[in-house]
């Protein structure tokens, strides 16, 4: 789960409420459902609050590929 | 009359002129301002004008070739820049200006030129709907291409990390106004898509002067807009006039803080969405467990589980009746079996040899066996006749 892009635990967690809201998957499923949805809603949560915005200078390197350097707005 | 001076004939003075002129070093390439007047295109291509002012006029031509280079249409009325050398038309005795660049002066004829761009486009499809792409809902690098100095970028920077600090902002930064800034801006275009550096793309400038955004109004700007792959949301800010950038970018702001608006989501709602998520999973799985109980309720209501005992008695007087019913059946078909029993015992009985012999017939038997005619025994053989309750013995004649 840790791999995943904020995007894609998102829709998941669409998923698995559409699913539950509709009722008529077993209990178990349901429970595991809802286990699996309430993770990932943490995952998300911890995501937006640990969040650090980057902000990079992107340049052409002295072979052609981008390369990133600091940024400092010049006045 | 001095019999000094020369006397010309016309070719002669009109040579001599055009050499005059020819020799001017001003006269070689200048630039003239005025207003168009007279203006006609000919077959041949060539336009054919007159430049004006208030006290003057000036006769123009402009060849095909030169023509070709023309950013917009000559118009009467027009007030332009002209750049040529000025020379002697010797059929004609006079002099005209060889147009070589024709520029619109001042704003007025700008916004003509963005006129005709804008049309000539439009013609073309680069503003379409169905060619623009959607925006990322929620993208990980965004690309800015922007000046890397003044107030937009810095907007563009701080907005994105109020709304989304999830997302990496990636500066590209060029020159936002004069004639390098249009190859800059479509160079920067070109690179993001090129190596893929961003999911999104937001080009633009702060507020200036007509002829200070005027490079998002340029062609080559344009098409690098459409022909990107990558999304891009254009802003320039000058409101309420639209750049050319923003009808082909497949989303237009306002300005560079609208355009980070428009780029990400807002924290606050998401972190909203999220908590509404969890509420509704929850309600959902006490909903379904709700209905479950209920269920179970219902199911247990049912007699059997009720009251055990009642139906075990039910089901025993109901074992009673059927195993009546069963032996009835039984004996009743023991007698059929008995009935049928005695009639075939008594026709068998009548069948049997024993009950012919009580009649007065015999069985004789000789050596050879039961005799059945005369030729089975042989004078002097011992026979043995067998009556229903005992036998006599004889000998054959």
């Amino acid at each position: 789960m840790d791999k995943m892009t904020f995007e894609q635990a998102v829709s998941r967690i669409d998923e698995i409420v559409k699913t539950l809201e509709k009722g008529d998957a077993p209990l178990e499923q349901s429970l595991s459902l809802f286990e699996e949805g309430t993770s990932l809603i943490k995952f998300c949560g911890k995501l937006l609050d640990t969040a650090e915005q980057k902000v990079v200078r992107l340049q052409k390197g002295p072979d052609g590929a981008p390369e990133e350097s600091v940024f400092d707005v010049t006045e | 009359m001095p019999m000094t001076n020369k006397i010309f004939d016309v070719t002669e003075l009109n040579e001599h002129i055009k050499a005059l002129l020819d020799s001017d070093e001003v006269l070689n390439g200048v630039y003239v301002r005025g207003e168009i007047s007279n203006y006609k295109l000919y077959p041949s291509g060539h336009h054919y004008f007159t430049m004006k002012d208030r006290d003057g006029s000036l006769r123009c031509v402009m060849f095909k070739g030169s023509a070709s280079k023309l950013r917009f249409r000559p118009e009467n009325g027009m007030k332009v820049i002209a750049f040529g050398r000025v020379a002697v038309f010797p059929r004609d005795g006079a002099y005209q200006l060889y147009v070589g660049e024709l520029t619109p002066d001042g704003v007025g004829d700008l916004y003509v030129a963005f006129e005709q761009l804008k049309e000539k486009l439009l013609k073309e499809g680069l503003f379409d709907s169905s060619h623009k792409k959607p925006i990322p809902r929620f993208p990980a690098t965004i690309a800015v291409i922007t000046s890397s100095a003044g107030a937009a970028v810095r907007d563009v920077i701080r907005v994105l990390n109020a709304r989304w600090p999830l997302s990496k902002v990636m500066i590209l930064p060029v020159r936002v106004q004069g004639a390098e800034a249009p190859p800059e801006i479509v160079g920067a275009i070109k690179y993001a898509n090129k190596h893929k550096v961003a999911d999104l793309i937001i080009t633009g400038r702060g507020g200036g002067s007509i002829e200070d955004l005027w490079a998002f109004n340029d062609e080559r700007v344009a098409r690098a807009i459409y022909d990107s792959v990558i999304p891009i949301i254009s802003a320039v800010g000058h409101e309420p006039d639209v750049t050319i950038s923003d009808f082909v970018a497949d989303l237009r702001a306002a300005t560079p803080s609208n355009a980070a608006e428009l780029a990400v989501p807002d924290i606050i709602d998401m972190r909203q969405a999220l908590m509404n998520l969890e509420i509704r999973s929850g309600q959902a799985l006490r909903r379904e467990l709700k209905a479950l109980r209920q269920r179970l309720n219902d199911l247990s209501q049912k007699r059997v589980l009720q009251s055990p005992k009642n139906y075990i008695d039910d089901k025993r007087m109901l074992l009673d009746f059927q195993s009546s019913r069963l032996s009835a059946a039984a004996s009743r078909k023991i007698s059929l079996s008995r009935e049928r029993y005695v009639r075939l015992a008594a026709s068998l009985d009548a069948m049997s040899p024993l009950k012919v012999l009580g009649r007065g017939y015999a069985i004789a038997c000789g050596p050879s066996g039961v005799i059945k005619k005369a030729s089975d025994v042989k004078s002097g053989e011992k026979i043995k006749v067998r009556l229903q309750k005992d036998e006599i013995s004889a000998t054959a004649d």
